[in-house]
C-alpha cells in the first residue's frame, strides 16, 4: 500500500514536471516573433550550410558570393573565412554602417554572404541586424551562414579554408 | 577530457584515502563520485573549445598583461591558486549570464586559494571598463588581442573558460554555453588538489 501511495505521489511529480518543462519550450520557441535582432529572425530558408559555402568558394564566375564577417575584429583577426572581409559588428551602428557603406555600390542582386560565429546561433546579436539591413537595402540574394557553435567548431576544425590577419 | 584525470597522478590520491579506510560503504561512495565525476569530465569534454590543438594537461600559455585599473597581471604569479581565466565580450550573452556567477565564486572560493581572471576580447577597451563597472567585477581583468588567442589555441568562439590547476596546469576548458554547476564542481576538486 505505502509503496503504491509513494509510486503514486512519484507519477504526479514527474506529470508536474512534463507540464513545466512543455510550457518552457513553447515560451521559448513558440512564444510568437523572434526580436528582429535575433538570429532566429533569419529564415531558414537563407541559412547557408558551412559544407555548402566551401563548395561555393572553390566554384569560379558569378556563383562565388562575396563573404563579409559582421563580428568581432580581434576574432577575424585569429581566423576567418578565406577571402572574407571585415565590416564590423552587426549589433553596432558603426558596424550597421560600415556594411551599408561597403554594400552600398553593389547590384542588389550580388551573392553575399554573412558571417559571424562569434558564440553559439542562439546568442549571436550580429547577424540578426545585418541580414535586416541588406534586405531593407533590397539585396535579393543574401544568405548567413549557419554556425551553431562558432566559427572555430564549425568551420576551422572542419579544415574549412582559413586566413589570419587583418 | 576523462583521459585528463585517468593521466593525473595527483587524481588518484583520493582513491588511496578511500582505500585506507577499507570499509565497503566507503568504497560504494567512492565508485558513486568516480561515476559522477567521470559524468562531469564527459560532459566537460563535450564542451571542449575547438580551432587547434588542446591545451589540457599542458602548461597555461604566460599571459603579462595589465589590467584594465592599470595594475600589473601576470598569470605566473597566481601559481599555488586554482585560477579560472574567461575569455569574454561585452557582445557575449552567454558571457554575461556566467560573470556574475564567477564573482560570487571570487568570493566564496578565493579564501581557499581561487582566483578569476578575466580576458576581455572586445574590440574596444572603454566597453570592457563600462561593463566591469557595471558589473562589479572583484577580479582582474585585461584586455586580449589576437596574439594572446592564437596562444591559447585560438579563441574563436566565446564564452571561453580554462580551469587551471595550483601547478599552472590547464585541466579543463569550456566553450559556449557551458554547464555552470560542472565548472564548480570541476574548480571544487582542483581546489581540494594539492
Amino acid at each position: 500500500m505505502r509503496f503504491s501511495l509513494v509510486r503514486g505521489m512519484g507519477m504526479i511529480a514527474l506529470l508536474a514536471m512534463l507540464v513545466v518543462a512543455h510550457k518552457t519550450i513553447h515560451a521559448q520557441f513558440s512564444g510568437g516573433a523572434p526580436s528582429p535582432d535575433s538570429a532566429f529572425s533569419i529564415p531558414a530558408a537563407s541559412l547557408l550550410q558551412p559544407e555548402e559555402l566551401n563548395r561555393l568558394l572553390h566554384t569560379q564566375g558569378a556563383n562565388k558570393p562575396l563573404v563579409l564577417q559582421v563580428g568581432s575584429h580581434m576574432l577575424f583577426a585569429q581566423a576567418h573565412i578565406a577571402g572574407s572581409e571585415y565590416v564590423g559588428p552587426g549589433s553596432q551602428t558603426e558596424g550597421l554602417r560600415q556594411l551599408h557603406n561597403r554594400v552600398a555600390p553593389l547590384p542588389r542582386k550580388t551573392f553575399i554572404v554573412l558571417y559571424c560565429g562569434c558564440c553559439p546561433w542562439s546568442r549571436c546579436p550580429n547577424v540578426g541586424p545585418a541580414f535586416k539591413l541588406l534586405r531593407d537595402l533590397g539585396f535579393t540574394h543574401v544568405m548567413t551562414l549557419d554556425l551553431a557553435d562558432n566559427l572555430g567548431t564549425d568551420w576551422v576544425d572542419k579544415g574549412y579554408p582559413v586566413e589570419r590577419g587583418r | 577530457m576523462s583521459a585528463v584525470v585517468k593521466d593525473d597522478p595527483r587524481g588518484l590520491q583520493p582513491a588511496r584515502r578511500f582505500a585506507a579506510i577499507g570499509t565497503r560503504a566507503a568504497n560504494r561512495r567512492f565508485l558513486l563520485a568516480g561515476l559522477l565525476l567521470g559524468a562531469c569530465f564527459a560532459a566537460i569534454g563535450a564542451q571542449t573549445a575547438s580551432g587547434t590543438e588542446s591545451l589540457l594537461n599542458k602548461k597555461a600559455p604566460e599571459i603579462t598583461r595589465t589590467d584594465l585599473n592599470g595594475r600589473p597581471l601576470d598569470l605566473a604569479s597566481f601559481r599555488g591558486k586554482v585560477v579560472l581565466l574567461d575569455f569574454w565580450a561585452t557582445w557575449c550573452a552567454s558571457c554575461l549570464v556566467e560573470m556574475p556567477r564567477f564573482v560570487q565564486w571570487q568570493r566564496q572560493y578565493g579564501p581557499q586559494g581561487f582566483e578569476v581572471i578575466g580576458i576581455s576580447m572586445d574590440d574596444d577597451p572603454a566597453l570592457a571598463r563600462k561593463l566591469s563597472a557595471k558589473l562589479r567585477l572583484n577580479y582582474p581583468v585585461a584586455m586580449g588581442d589576437d596574439k594572446l588567442g592564437e596562444l591559447y589555441g585560438g579563441v574563436l568562439g566565446l564564452p571561453l573558460t580554462y580551469l587551471i590547476d595550483r601547478n599552472g596546469v590547464v585541466r579543463a576548458q569550456f566553450q559556449g554555453d557551458a554547464n555552470l554547476k560542472t565548472i564548480e564542481m570541476q574548480l571544487k576538486a582542483l581546489l581540494v588538489q594539492p
